[in-house]
This record gives structure tokens, C-alpha cells and sequence, in this order.
């Protein structure tokens, strides 16, 4: 207890230093917490998926479609639950800014697939009985002010045309980790227009969700359905849904590389801030430890009042950020809840950023501590500060 | 009369490791802004460079893409006969019905999948884009499963080098040449014969007609004309302005994520200078009155300490720009989510790049630097001197 007030005694002997020092820290492990939690957002999709379902679609790439007679072969899988399928429709909302993802879903199927969208019951089925209705996310609808009953007109880019659909539900997620800016409607609807229109592509489908009965299972399914469709036009490419989303991250992995190495970057400026306090403050102190020693203390004992300073100074800084961590993701978030659906302050970040402090801590003491073990009594009683 | 300005270097010089410390903050601190600039940079100079200006790219309306785009072979023959397409020397039409498509394939080395995009060219697809140019091999007869491959495909992609194979669409396609299309977004396509791909995925319509003017000023005459048509449901972009669209939200994602990083970032390399200058000062109390004494007026302290501060970001945005200068030399690849393909492009600086770096060292030295400067100029002579 001793020891810890002489530090901080000693932390605060230049107040207006050690403040700005402070501030310093505080704001880098701001700003890597924020960008952990950024890169976590990231791979939102992933952690919210589950190991129990299967995606299947075109092997060559997801702009190819699957025919609609596929569902009941997938069905006949051992092993298989349910079936769903959907198609992505690329709707824009007024404007290309307001984007979210939209797509034409088996409504009965993908809801039972997807118990992470909690609807009322009446909801549900005011959303079966309407052909032209949609369900969006809770977060969707705050966006744009829809209620119940509200027309909402999407202009399409990958099937031409507006497209009127009518709110019936507004779902909420299980849990904080679900998407809840999501807008689906139903698949039939866009079926039947296209059959209307006389277009080729009716009766085609994005991909299909697949839910198998036991998750370790879903390798082997995924392997069959893959066999039954082998030389085909259409073949298939089966993974879960958690390797379906990775591959989305992994093609923008660049962008995330970068980003964690600027993270990375934040705290080296900061020890370099740290560092300079800590050499000022040594430089200052030099006859100070020279008669420590003369007192007959121990480098190791100089070392230690050092480190512990550093540690500190830094450590208080670093409790500061934590906290303003967390009122500054919500604000982050919300004005990025276009990009990024789920933005939350993730536990792993907090274990970051105390593993960073502790860093910072330590390498901004290495060279004052070096020298001061290092200083023979005569020349630090006869340096004049 | 003011303070010689070799008072303000030999100070820096005096306390090596603080000012070592201080400038590698602002440096790191330059190297990121730069860096994010560059990039940003690198991604827009591929797009537009990318098209020419010349040349106008027929979509369906309301596409974004070629990819999400239709144009039936009825359209396209409107669109041939319009009479601002230029002729060939060949007597042909300088036009190309294209079908763009994407395939996943997985990059060297990995089984990680990426998107790539598949071009299927016509006869004058080539001599509209004439910086394409073939550097290994030869071009693909036209008829045949052969195909070209851009030089950064052919670089990174599995299968996709020359004398190597692809396989999709229950084919094999041959690799019979690489082209460079300089900084262009061309470097990540595949170029097969369009006839040929369009049979392989049972397409029915085009993706796009790109064509070349006759005279560019022509532009909006057969713009009004082909989107008041009754027959066409198709709008078009002048090819650079086309490619420069796609990048848009790429290019602002990046500079809004870069301003914003590099702000935050700042306040902790001010903080530093703030830190050194004012150590700077407190140190030197004595001096200061001394120079005080000798009749320097508290204009020339406050400037003499406002430019120590000032050298301190020049050096630290120098030391930021000599390295962020290297990263030229790296090729970046990845996904572009509009057009949902791998693109690749370079770091780029430019004249305008270099000097914002430089400028916003200054200013973070100057604004790390203010304070501690007025409080030099302020002290009182008899205080100071007493000082020890």
C-alpha cells in the first residue's frame, strides 16, 4: 500500500504532464477499443449464425440461380429438416444511400428456420395471408418510421420495375447479436409477378437454407446434396451458414487487415507519448535515484519505482477509455447502423485493450529504467537537472 | 529583433530522445493519414482510368452494373445502328456486346474462394479499350473455350496463369494469354469469346454495348435518343463516368474511416507535442528570462517556441511521409461490393496527398505547440531568472 502512494505521489509530482499523459491513454485505448469492436462488427453474421443450417447455391458463383424443383430432391436427404429458399431482390429504397438487405423469402419455411425472429403470432399469420406483405427488423422500421399496414415501394435493380409491399410485421431479434435491419417478403409474390411478365427467370432461386436434424451431421448433408447435383447445369456448393458468411468477410479481409494493423499503430504513438513522460520524468529524478543508491537501494528497487509509475499513469488512463468505451460504441454504432447492423462493445475488446495498457505500460519504461539501473552514483550526483 | 532560428534546432538537438519520441508520434501518426489518402486514392485513379471518355457503356435501366444488367439481342441491334457509333478501320462498327458474369475460383495457395469477373468480349472489344494489352501469349480464337487473363488474375489466381486451365460452366477453358491493362480495373477480369460464355450459362441477352463515339460531343444527342426510345428499357454512361460510380461508396468508405482514424489519432501525437514543448519550456525557465533580460521582446520567445514546435511536426511528418512513400510498391486486392468482384489497385501518391501529410504535421505541431509558447512568452523576467 506503501509503495502504491509513492507512486502516485510521484505520478502527480508534475500534474499538468501526467494529466495530459493521461488523456493521451485514455483516448488511444478509446479509439482501439472502438476499432475492435469495429473489426468484431464485422464479423457480426457470423457469430449469429447457426451450425445447424446448411446454405446451398450455385457452385459457380451467387449470381447464379438453382431451379425450384431442387427443394424436394434437397428434402429427400437424409438427414435434411426443413427447406427454405430465397432470392436476393437488391431493391433500393428512394435512395441508393438507404441500403439494407432485402430479399423474397418461403415465408412458413425460413420462419421455422429461424427462430431468432421473434414475431407475434399475429403477426405471423397476417404475414401469411398477404401475399404482398413484408416483415422487417425492428431497427429498420425505427430507421424509416414504417408502421403496420404501411406500403413501402421498392425500386428494383436485379428484377426491374416498382414493387409495392405492405407491412405486417416488425420482428425482433433473440438476442443483442441478431440483424435486425433486415426486410423479407415473400418469394411467391416475386414468383408470380416475373410468371406475369413472361420473364425466363421464374421458378429460379438464389439459395436454399437447409436445416439439418443434428449439427454433426451437417458435413455429411452437405456432401450428399453436393452429389446429387454433380455434372449438372446448376451445380451445387453446400456449406454452413457460418462458412457462408466467412467467405464474405474473407474477400474484404484486406480492409480488415488494415484495420487492425492501424490498431495496432494507435497504441505504438502512445507508447511513444508514455515513453517521453517517462524519460522526462527520469531526467529530472536523476540525482534523486543517485542517492537512493547511496542510500543503498537496489537498481531492481529503482527499476521497480519506474515501471510502477509508468504503470500508473498508464493504467488510469487505460480504466478511463474502457469506460468511455462503452457510451461512445452506442453513439459510434447508430451512426453506422447502416454498414453495420450489430454494434456492440465486445468482451474480447475490453481483454484487448487491458493487454494493450499493460504493454504500453511496460515498453514506455524499458530505456529510463535502463539508464537508472545503469547510473553510477558519482555521475547522477554531480549532473545538475 | 528575434530569437535565431538555430536556437530552435539546437534545443530539438539537445534532447535527442524526447524529440525522437515526440516526432515518431506525429510520424505514425502522418504515415496512417497518408496511407488511408493513398488508398482512397489508388481505388478512384483505377476506376476512372478504368473507362474512357470516349466511349459509352449501354445498361439496362435502373442497373447499377453490368452484372445486374440485360440488354436482349433485339436492343443491341438498336443500339448498333445508331449513327453516332463510330466505324472501325476495318469497316465494322466500333461496338461490343458484352456478358458479364462472376464465378468464385480460389486464390493460389488457398481454398479461399473470391469473386472474379468474367468478361465475354466481341470482336471490337480489344480495339475499344486499346490500353489492354497482351504481354504473354496470344489472344483466344474466337469459337474456341480459350480465354485471357488479366495480369493480376493471373498473378493471384488459382489456374489462371498461362497454359493453365479453368474450369467452370462444365468446361475447361484454356489460359492462351495474360494482358496488362495498366491501372485499370481490367487487370481483375477474365476475357473469354462472348458467344462462347453466353452458350455455357444458357444466357439469352447481352450484359452491356459498349460503343465508341464518332465525335465525343455527340454524348448527349444519343443519350436523349436511346432513353426516350420506346423499344429500350436501357440508359447510358459515358464509360469513365460508369466506372467511376462503382467506386464511389468504396472510395468515401475509406476516406470516411481514414479522416476519422487519423483524427482521433492526432489528439494523442498533439497531446505529445504538448507534452514535450511544455517540458521544453518549464526546463528552460532561466533562459527564457535571461533572454528576456537581454531585451528579446515576448513576440520573439512565443514565435521562437511556436517554431520548435512547428519543426517538430515537419520533422515528424517527413519522417511520416518518406515511409507511407513506400507503400506504392503494394498491390491491394478486394472485394467491391457494388460491382461484387475482386478489384485490385496500388497505393497512390499524388502532389496533393504529399502536401495535405505535410500540412497536417504542421498543424498538429502547431497546435501541440500554441500553449506552451504563450506560457513561455508570459513569464515574468525577475520570476524566470530567480528560477533555477
Amino acid at each position: 500500500m506503501f509503495i502504491l502512494k509513492i507512486l502516485i505521489r510521484n505520478a502527480f509530482r508534475h500534474k499538468l504532464r501526467t494529466l495530459l499523459t493521461i488523456l493521451g491513454i485514455t483516448v488511444a485505448i478509446l479509439a482501439f477499443g472502438l476499432l475492435r469492436t469495429f473489426i468484431n462488427a464485422w464479423y457480426g453474421g457470423v457469430e449469429a449464425s447457426s451450425a445447424s443450417r446448411l446454405v446451398t447455391r450455385s457452385s459457380i458463383s451467387l449470381i447464379f440461380h438453382l431451379p425450384l424443383s431442387y427443394k424436394d430432391k434437397i428434402r429427400q436427404v437424409d438427414g435434411v429438416k426443413t427447406v427454405s429458399w430465397g432470392n436476393w431482390f437488391g431493391g433500393i429504397y428512394i435512395d441508393e444511400k438507404n441500403f439494407f438487405a432485402n430479399f423474397g423469402v418461403d415465408a412458413k419455411s425460413y420462419l421455422e428456420l429461424y427462430p431468432e425472429f421473434i414475431l407475434t403470432p399475429e403477426e405471423e399469420s397476417a404475414f401469411f395471408r398477404d401475399r404482398k406483405g413484408f416483415v422487417a427488423g425492428q431497427k429498420l422500421t425505427k430507421r424509416f418510421g414504417w408502421k403496420i399496414g404501411d406500403t413501402v415501394t421498392l425500386r428494383g435493380t436485379i428484377y426491374p420495375g416498382n414493387w409495392d409491399f405492405v407491412l405486417r410485421g416488425i420482428y425482433r431479434g433473440r438476442d443483442e447479436t441478431i440483424d435486425e435491419t433486415q426486410f423479407f417478403f415473400h418469394w411467391d409474390y416475386l414468383n408470380e409477378t416475373l410468371k406475369k411478365r413472361g420473364s425466363p427467370r421464374t421458378d429460379m432461386v438464389g439459395w436454399y437454407m437447409v436445416g439439418v436434424t443434428r449439427p454433426d451431421r451437417a458435413t455429411e448433408v452437405a456432401l450428399a446434396i453436393d452429389n446429387l447435383f454433380k455434372n449438372s447445369i446448376a451445380e451445387t456448393l453446400t456449406e454452413t451458414e457460418k462458412a457462408f458468411q466467412l467467405s464474405f468477410i474473407s474477400m474484404s479481409q484486406t480492409i480488415i487487415m488494415a484495420i487492425e494493423l492501424v490498431s495496432f499503430v494507435v497504441i505504438i504513438i502512445i507508447i511513444a507519448v508514455v515513453a517521453n513522460t517517462m524519460s522526462m520524468t527520469y531526467r529530472e529524478r536523476i540525482g534523486e535515484y543517485a542517492i537512493f543508491k547511496t542510500l543503498g537501494y537496489r537498481g531492481w528497487r529503482i527499476a521497480g519505482m519506474i515501471v510502477g509509475e509508468s504503470m500508473v499513469i498508464t493504467l488510469i488512463g487505460s480504466f478511463l477509455g474502457i469506460i468511455l468505451t462503452f457510451p461512445v460504441a452506442v453513439i459510434v454504432g447508430k451512426m453506422l447502423s447502416n454498414y453495420f447492423p450489430v454494434f456492440n462493445v465486445a468482451e474480447d475488446a475490453i481483454y484487448m485493450d487491458l493487454a494493450a495498457s499493460i504493454v504500453i505500460g511496460l515498453f514506455a519504461a524499458i530505456v529510463p529504467t535502463y539508464r537508472s539501473v545503469r547510473i553510477r552514483i558519482a555521475d547522477g550526483l554531480r549532473r545538475i537537472g | 529583433m528575434g530569437v535565431p532560428l538555430s536556437y530552435s534546432f539546437r534545443n530539438l538537438w539537445t534532447r535527442r530522445l524526447t524529440t525522437i519520441l515526440t516526432a515518431s508520434g506525429m510520424a505514425l501518426v502522418v504515415f496512417v493519414f497518408a496511407a488511408m489518402l493513398m488508398l482512397a486514392q489508388g481505388l478512384q485513379k483505377t476506376l476512372v482510368e478504368t473507362g474512357s471518355n470516349d466511349n459509352v457503356v449501354v445498361i439496362r435501366k435502373g442497373s447499377a452494373t453490368e452484372v445486374q444488367s440485360g440488354v436482349d439481342r433485339y436492343q443491341a441491334s438498336i443500339i448498333e445502328t445508331q449513327p453516332e457509333v463510330a466505324i472501325g478501320e476495318d469497316g465494322q462498327f466500333f461496338l461490343a456486346k458484352e456478358s458479364v458474369i462472376i464465378i468464385s475460383i480460389p486464390k493460389r495457395g488457398t481454398k479461399q474462394e473470391n469473386y472474379i469477373t468474367i468478361r465475354g468480349i466481341g470482336k471490337s472489344s480489344l480495339a475499344l479499350r486499346p490500353q489492354v494489352k497482351l504481354i504473354e501469349g496470344r489472344l483466344p480464337r474466337l469459337g474456341t473455350s480459350e480465354l485471357i487473363t488479366g495480369r493480376s488474375v493471373a498473378e493471384r489466381f488459382e489456374g489462371s496463369g498461362l497454359g493453365e486451365t479453368l474450369r467452370f460452366g462444365l468446361r475447361d477453358w484454356k489460359v492462351v494469354g495474360v494482358f496488362d491493362a495498366g491501372n485499370t480495373g481490367f487487370n481483375s477480369e477474365v476475357w473469354v469469346d462472348g458467344d462462347q460464355l453466353m452458350q455455357t450459362f444458357r444466357r439469352y441477352a447481352y450484359s452491356s454495348v459498349i460503343f465508341k463515339l464518332r465525335d465525343p460531343s455527340q454524348f448527349d444527342v444519343v443519350k436523349k435518343r436511346i432513353e426516350n426510345d420506346p423499344r429500350l428499357t436501357l440508359e447510358a454512361k459515358r464509360e469513365n463516368r460508369y466506372y467511376a460510380e462503382q467506386s464511389e461508396m468504396m472510395s468515401t468508405f475509406l476516406r470516411i474511416l481514414g479522416t476519422s482514424l487519423t483524427i482521433i489519432f492526432s489528439l494523442g501525437a498533439i497531446i505529445g507535442a504538448m507534452i514535450t514543448m511544455y517540458a521544453a519550456v518549464s526546463t528552460r525557465t532561466s533562459e527564457i528570462g535571461t533572454m528576456r533580460a537581454l531585451g528579446f521582446q515576448r513576440k520573439s520567445i512565443l514565435s521562437a517556441f511556436l517554431f520548435e514546435a512547428l519543426l517538430l511536426g515537419l520533422i515528424g511528418g517527413l519522417i511520416g511521409l518518406f515511409f507511407a512513400s513506400f507503400l506504392r510498391f503494394l498491390t491491394v486486392s478486394t472485394m467491391n461490393f457494388q460491382t461484387f468482384s475482386e478489384l485490385a489497385f496500388d497505393f497512390t501518391l499524388t502532389f496533393d496527398i504529399a502536401w495535405k501529410s505535410i500540412a497536417f504535421s504542421l498543424i498538429m505541431g502547431f497546435v501541440g505547440g500554441v500553449l506552451p509558447a504563450v506560457r513561455a512568452s508570459r513569464m515574468n523576467i525577475i520570476e524566470s531568472l530567480r528560477a533555477t
